[in-house]
């Protein structure tokens, strides 16, 4: 991650979440950006097209979606930081890639910026695609990080973040982030840039043998039922690290909450107003905002449980998706409830109060019900 | 550039050979000793060998990856001694655009049969044929789904008999087969287009000329290379290998006549690009000069 007072002061700018994306993620050492024009992620695109070139890098725009991710597999197959960007249409033609990349542990970034769904849906923020992320997103057994920046200066640290996870696990890796974080713009401090040639070398790659080694062979296809078996064991091995590891979450005023709000992205800047406006009016409420949505940030949650909350309230751009790993999180030792609006309609800071103010009414820990213990 | 001819691992010591004898004919190094899985009278492992003596020949075995498709030939990874990838199905063209931008000094080659090259993987095969990929594609059209068992393909002729169009292909509900050479053809990327067959010692040398000249135009970066060759699926067809031999020369060859499509060099140019602006001479934009 970038250091505020380190870096030079031309490091320090105003950009829009998209271009941010596309500036942090060639910092990280990638030359290789395939995609497909789709709305709202096209500045990230246009951003990747006037400036890959110069500095040698290639952007090629695909003839589709599912060429766009295959051409990552290859690129990332021959040993590239390689990257492909869509939103949620154009990510659905994307799962059968992700799947291949999965499982011949081909490691590339794929970035959503979300909009809704399903169908052809609309074009504005929305989180609906959290299913799709976090579970298998092709056919399969397999995960990958999936990581949602809340801000444009987290669009820059984690996308950095996911190339470096992608190439230390041999999976392809997700940023999760929305139509209203791709469009807004704020003030960033942008990552140093790194040399390709100074990233860890990758000896599985297909780079042409120099009749020096035995061929390297990138698959995904074992006939043999107990080899695939063994293959998959040891895949989820590696995710059983990275759930141990990599779980990431930012706590805002949780210290002593009854409630948690879980929210990530943009519906968790909302919240963080609503949360602002409960706590003037006594209620002990707080924001647990997941910044790895896969791993889920289990960990967190349990303990915020064990700290004594009592409640969490999972708010999201969807008719309800995060939910179901909060309640797994919770394990019923917490209550758990969700609020969300869909197609594009972003809650106010009101609305959230309201629910706030409802569920600590209704789980005994409105101001009031608390003065009469 | 040749290699000097030994004896593949796995008939060293089965074969003894003599002072002063000389080995005049062995496995290419480039296919590995693995046993091939087609069945007995099937022509990829001749199109296999073709494409191993060409790498041997060219002596870019350390320099080549190659693509695997899904199909028949799908474990070909396993045959090649070559870096290899397996790509979804008719993702190959696609995937092989990822590695040859990466390594655009590597010979990078593509090899696929009719369903994935023709059918689920049309768009990846002619964008990457429009786009001049520097990169060389064997299209083995047997005009019929082996791996999956003989399923209608988009080259089977009209009125044969597959699983799918078990009372014959009838070409006024299913259409008409295509023929790749000639749509590849008419577009500006490809720079080497020939279509060979493999059912006599004379196709079969054609074969080898026009698969090593694929390889060779990618190592003089003249641009897409892509050779047809018309094979058959005893197995699917249902008869014996010199039967479906016939049957080929009845019926494929007359549907996919044999021959050169596009060959920029032949035309005197030095590679697709060139070719392409002559053809748009006319178009004032098309001939803007660019900067390097």
């Amino acid at each position: 991650m970038a250091d505020e007072k380190s870096t030079p002061v031309e490091d320090r700018v105003l950009m829009k979440g998209n271009e941010v994306l596309a500036e942090a993620a060639m910092r990280a050492g990638c030359r290789y950006f395939f995609g497909y024009p789709i709305t709202p992620q096209t500045e990230l695109a246009a951003y990747m097209a006037k400036k890959l070139p110069k500095i040698g890098g290639t952007f090629l725009q695909a003839e589709s979606e599912i060429a766009a991710i295959n051409m990552v597999y290859g690129a990332g197959a021959a040993g590239a930081r390689a990257m492909t960007s869509s939103s949620s249409p154009g990510v659905s033609l994307k799962g059968e890639g992700v799947s291949y990349m999965a499982g011949a542990d081909v490691p590339g970034v794929i970035v959503n910026v979300e909009r809704g769904g399903p169908g052809l849906g609309g074009i504005q923020p929305s989180q609906s695609d959290y299913f799709q992320a976090t579970r298998a997103m092709g056919h399969g057994d397999f995960f990958m990080p999936v990581l949602a920046p809340s801000t444009v200066q987290e669009m820059a640290d984690l996308i950095y973040l996911a190339f470096d996870l992608a190439d230390e696990y041999r999976t392809p890796a997700m940023i999760l982030a929305d139509g209203m974080i791709g469009q807004m713009m704020e003030p960033v401090t942008l990552p140093p840039a790194r040399d390709p040639e100074s990233l860890p070398k990758k000896p599985w790659a297909t780079t042409g043998t120099h009749m020096e080694r035995e061929h390297n062979v990138v698959n995904s296809l074992y006939l043999t039922p107990q080899k695939l078996e063994d293959t998959n064991r040891e895949r989820f091995e590696r995710y059983e690290k990275i759930k141990a590891t990599q779980q990431r979450q930012e706590l805002f005023m949780a210290d002593d909450a009854d409630i948690l709000i879980v929210a990530f992205g943009a519906s968790s800047r909302i919240a963080r107003t609503a949360i602002r406006r409960a706590r003037d009016k006594g209620i002990k409420v707080g924001l647990l905002r997941p910044i790895t949505l896969w791993p889920f940030p289990e960990d967190a949650i349990n303990q915020a449980i064990d700290g004594g909350c009592k409640a969490l309230m999972s708010v999201e751009l969807n008719m309800g998706q995060m939910v179901e790993d909060v309640r797994l999180a919770a394990h019923g030792r917490a209550d758990v409830s969700f609020y969300g609006r869909t197609g594009g309609v972003l809650p106010t800071p009101e609305e959230i109060l309201d629910q706030i103010e409802a569920l600590a009414a209704r789980i005994g820990c409105a101001p009031s019900a608390k003065a009469g213990e | 550039m040749a290699m000097e001819k030994t004896l593949p691992s796995y008939q060293q010591d089965r074969i003894k050979i003599n002072d002063g004898e000389k080995i005049v004919s062995a496995r290419p190094h480039a296919l590995s000793d693995k046993v091939f899985n087609f069945c007995p009278g099937c022509t990829h492992g001749i199109v296999h060998r073709l494409v191993a003596e060409a790498i041997d020949e060219l002596g870019i075995e350390g320099e080549t990856i190659g693509i695997s498709p899904v199909g028949c030939s799908v474990m070909n990874y396993d045959f090649f001694n070559c870096d290899m990838i397996e790509a979804a199905h008719g993702r190959a063209p696609a995937v092989a655009t990822g590695v040859k931008r990466v390594h655009p000094d590597k010979i990078v080659f593509a090899y696929q049969g009719d369903g994935d090259l023709a059918s689920i993987g049309t768009a990846e095969t002619v964008h990457a044929a429009t786009r001049g990929e520097h990169i060389t594609v064997i299209f083995i059209n047997n005009a019929i789904y082996g791996m999956t068992g003989g399923q209608m393909a988009p080259t089977s002729l009209p009125n044969q008999v597959t699983q799918t169009s078990p009372y014959g292909r009838d070409v006024s509900k299913v259409g008409f087969p295509i023929r790749m050479s000639e749509l590849l053809a008419t577009l500006d990327g490809p720079a080497y287009i020939e279509r060979v067959a493999c059912d006599t010692t004379a196709h079969i040398r054609q074969a080898k000329k026009a698969i090593k000249k694929a390889f060779e135009n990618q190592v003089n970066g003249v641009g897409y290379s892509f050779v047809e060759v018309v094979s058959t699926c005893p197995t699917n067809w249902g008869m014996t290998p010199q039967a479906a031999f016939e049957w080929l020369r009845e019926n494929m060859l007359p549907y996919y006549p044999l021959g050169v499509y596009k060959d920029v060099v032949a035309d005197g140019f030095d590679d697709a690009l060139g070719a392409a602006a002559a053809r748009a001479a006319d178009c004032p934009i098309a001939q803007q000069k660019r900067e390097a």
